[in-house]
């Protein structure tokens, strides 16, 4: 023994030379999520006479690779609300284990009251604003349907940065863009809700979709939909864009002199 | 021996590599704008704070009604019995983080104390927590808004990282630029001389006077319909709160939707 | 010789490395479309100009004559489109001239994309050509690096996604005149309202088979503003000023010539 007590009982440097600390290291730096991988295109919905419906394609693109035909980006919590996920895949499972765990917490509660997903929503959009906030951002836009406290439907957006806002209909992604100006004008503020229809607000979605699906090179025409009404929640997977129309292709020939 | 194992292959390795860069502490993706403008007047007896309700993210429209403008240390979720305002315009979810922090620290106040806290100590409190965020801020424009001890109006005007200053009226958010002088024109009356009372330097500026409740929402409506003219981000909606001694009154008016 | 100056060309690059920026070109952030219906063709503009968040004309042109009946829709830089345009169409009209023929909506087409082809996208012009020719009816878009595009129906700028979900969504073969204005319209009204960059009026141009053009300047107005609600005139002296200098019309004379005209004095010396 020497007057050196931290190297008591370790190999001697003179004999296997210094003591290679990098086997204690079990990870490297610790990283982040700088982009999604595997990611869902828009998630759309829209409020009608006693209820909302909402819609999001069934792919899952690995850059522009249609890497997985048959995701399905819309989750049910309970009978309380429906949540559709765009971005990244991962994440989105994710977020579904903590909503599970939650959904079971509550079932096995005994103050006996229900999450609404307005409840739901806050939830949500506080642990995207607390991911955002540790540098660690889930990378989702998610929508959540549903009803509020007093029973009125309710449709409300985050974002991963936490920021939420709330619409008549929302739409993300490329939905942003091509979506809510289709439903903006079938739909506009001076119609009340009231006004709108189950199936109005349905075939709305399905004419959005078609569009989607002409436009967005990250979308398919397999598609979920779910319907949330006081009755409870309906959700048709594996539908299939109806009534496509490629006949004008037929007419176009080349891009300027070609005519044959 | 010694020799032989002193040439240990491990020994300079550290084991992994530093060439990539962590995304730690890069505030770049951390922060979007969502447009928008708000101002805040007062008067004698009460104090006006309006917003647009407009929500945007690049050339979107997010939603056409997303408020600015809250109550602060209400009772319930809408706000009654609430004594102050706060209006928030920059990056929307930091706003409303610090709305529902500030709201926390009123409220927890008043069961602490067993009285209202009063618009001085809550400005003083909010710059507090703007600056504890000093190195990653609330990237928000704040101004507070409230009736003082002797029941006039007050208004406290903020940056992001909880520089503050009370005023008579300011603007803060996108369209500030445009509405700010406005304000200093007619309310404050700058730049503007009383018609013959002297010659050159002797020439007497005109004296700010409390203005009317109506006056002032007249100025924040003409305002507001200026900026949508000439900002893309300002629109939809004005969203307008009066605060008076009788409480807090809340005024919608549709702007062009363009 | 005429063309682009480029003397300024290495002192700019190094004061812009030095972090100098870049002056801001007045932008047409903007939705512009087009349509073909059975007899002609349609296309349709908003009339916002932008400068960054900043609207810069209210009630701007964005539909360009090049020919009697070929106009044309820009979007990007606002100096790019108006200058190119400009250009094609003297030649167009020199073309048309020196081959004694109506010029041709594919010949436009084609000069355009060759003009901005050599100026790989540097000059900022996206463009809709459209019109009517002796072969028939065209429509063509043309990207500011050269490519282009012919279609029944187009968008272009930043509220093309818009524009082009109501074409995507109500558009169908064999339109007429009226329904494929209204199309048009409709479309660019989606741009006004859903994108920031788009606003205020549409402005439509019909042109149409055996008929002369259509120039619908603000066809529809739907975001007319509301009345000031206080008056803001000034009294005359509320502007302070330290000195005071009046120029009499007396004195300009010691400035100025004046020569009296004979004849006419509205009709200029080439008039006979």
């Amino acid at each position: 023994m020497n007057h050196f007590p931290g190297t008591w009982g370790r190999p001697r440097d003179d004999v296997y030379g210094p003591y290679d600390s990098s086997y204690l290291q079990t990870t490297g730096p610790k990283t982040h999520t700088q982009s999604p991988a595997v990611t869902g295109t828009s998630v759309i919905a829209v409020k009608f006479k006693g209820g909302v419906a909402i819609a999001a394609d069934n792919l899952a693109s690995y850059g522009s690779l249609a890497r997985f035909t048959d995701v399905k980006r819309l989750r049910k919590f309970g009978d309380a609300a429906v949540i559709g996920f765009s971005g990244d895949v991962s994440d989105m499972q994710y977020i579904d284990r903590l909503l599970e765990s939650i959904d079971i917490r509550e079932n096995y509660s005994a103050h006996g009251n229900q999450l609404n997903a307005k409840n739901l929503h806050t939830y949500l959009s506080k642990v995207l604003y607390k991911r955002r906030s540790d540098f660690n951002p889930l990378w989702n836009h998610i929508l959540v349907a549903g009803f509020d406290s007093e029973k009125k439907p309710f449709l409300s957006s985050a974002d991963l940065l936490g920021t939420t806002f709330s619409a008549p209909h929302l739409a993300t992604g490329f939905g942003a863009h091509l979506a809510i100006p289709i439903l903006r004008r079938l739909f506009p503020e001076e119609r009340s809700i009231e006004e709108i229809s189950k199936e109005e607000a349905v075939s709305a979605l399905k004419d959005c979709l078609k569009v989607l699906w002409y436009r967005d090179a990250r979308s398919m025409d397999k598609y979920s939909l779910a319907l949330i009404t006081q009755d409870g929640i309906e959700v048709h997977e594996d539908q299939q864009i109806e009534a496509q129309n490629w006949a004008f292709a037929e007419s176009i020939k080349g891009y300027g002199a070609q005519t044959v | 021996m010694t020799s032989l194992l002193s040439h240990n292959p491990h020994t300079n390795s550290i084991g992994y590599s530093f060439a990539q860069p962590t995304n730690a502490g890069n505030t770049e993706h951390s922060y979007t704008d969502n447009g928008g403008s708000v101002l805040g007047i007062t008067g004698k007896d009460f104090a006006v704070l309006a917003g647009d309700t407009r929500s945007t993210s690049g050339y979107n429209i997010n939603s056409r009604y997303v408020p600015k403008v809250f109550k602060i240390g209400g009772e319930d979720e809408t706000g009654k019995d609430a004594h102050i305002l706060l209006s928030v315009v920059g990056f929307a979810a930091d706003g409303l983080a610090l709305k529902e922090r500030l709201d926390a620290v009123v409220k927890m106040y008043k069961y602490q104390h067993g009285k209202p806290m009063g618009v001085r100590a809550c400005a003083q409190r909010l710059s507090t927590i703007l600056y504890q965020k000093r190195f990653f801020p609330y990237y928000v424009q704040a101004i507070l808004a409230g009736l003082d001890e002797e029941g006039k109006g007050a208004l406290y005007g903020y940056d992001p990282v909880g520089s503050y200053e009370r005023e008579q009226c300011r603007s803060a958010g996108a369209a500030s630029s445009l509405i700010m002088p406005f304000l200093d024109n007619q309310v404050n009356l700058k730049n503007q001389y009383i018609p013959g009372s002297g010659e050159g330097h002797a020439l007497a500026a005109r004296k700010p006077e409390p203005m009317s409740r109506e006056t002032v929402e007249q100025l924040v409506r003409d305002a507001f319909t200026s900026a949508v003219e000439r900002h893309i981000e300002v629109g939809d909606g004005l969203q307008m709160l009066v605060i008076t001694a009788n409480g807090i009154e809340e005024i919608y008016h549709p702007l062009k939707k363009d | 010789m005429g063309g682009f100056d480029f003397s300024n060309y290495n002192r700019n690059a190094a004061l812009h490395a030095k972090g100098a920026p870049l002056p801001k070109a007045t932008s047409t952030g903007t939705t512009i479309v087009g349509c073909i219906y059975d007899n002609g063709v349609v296309i349709a503009a908003d009339t916002r100009a932008t400068s960054g968040p900043i609207v810069a004309d209210k009630n701007c042109e964005k539909l360009h004559y090049i020919a009697p009946k070929i106009w044309c829709a820009g979007a990007g830089t606002a100096a790019d489109t108006e200058f190119t345009t400009a250009l094609i169409s003297s030649n167009i009209e020199l073309h048309s001239l020196s081959t004694g023929r109506p010029p041709r909506v594919i010949t436009c087409m084609t000069m355009l994309k060759q003009h901005l082809f050599r100026y790989q996208g540097h000059i900022g012009a996206y463009l809709v050509v459209a019109g009517v020719d002796p072969t028939g009816v065209g429509l063509y878009t043309v990207h500011a690096h050269g490519s282009t595009d012919k279609l029944p129906y187009v968008t272009m700028g930043s509220g093309s996604l818009a524009a082009m979900s109501v074409f995507e969504s109500t558009w169908k073969p064999n339109l007429n005149k009226e329904e494929a204005i209204a199309l048009a319209s409709e479309a660019i009204k989606a741009g006004i309202f859903n994108d920031l960059g788009s606003g205020s009026n549409v402005d439509v141009c019909v042109i149409e088979k055996d008929k002369p053009t259509q120039l619908l300047r603000n066809f529809e107005k739907p975001n007319e503003r509301g009345r000031k609600e206080r008056d803001y005139r000034f009294p005359k002296g509320t502007t302070a000023y330290l000195n005071e200098k009046v120029f009499t019309k007396e004195d300009l004379r010691k400035y100025v010539t004046v020569e009296e005209i004979s004849g006419d004095p509205n009709l200029m010396e080439v008039d006979p």
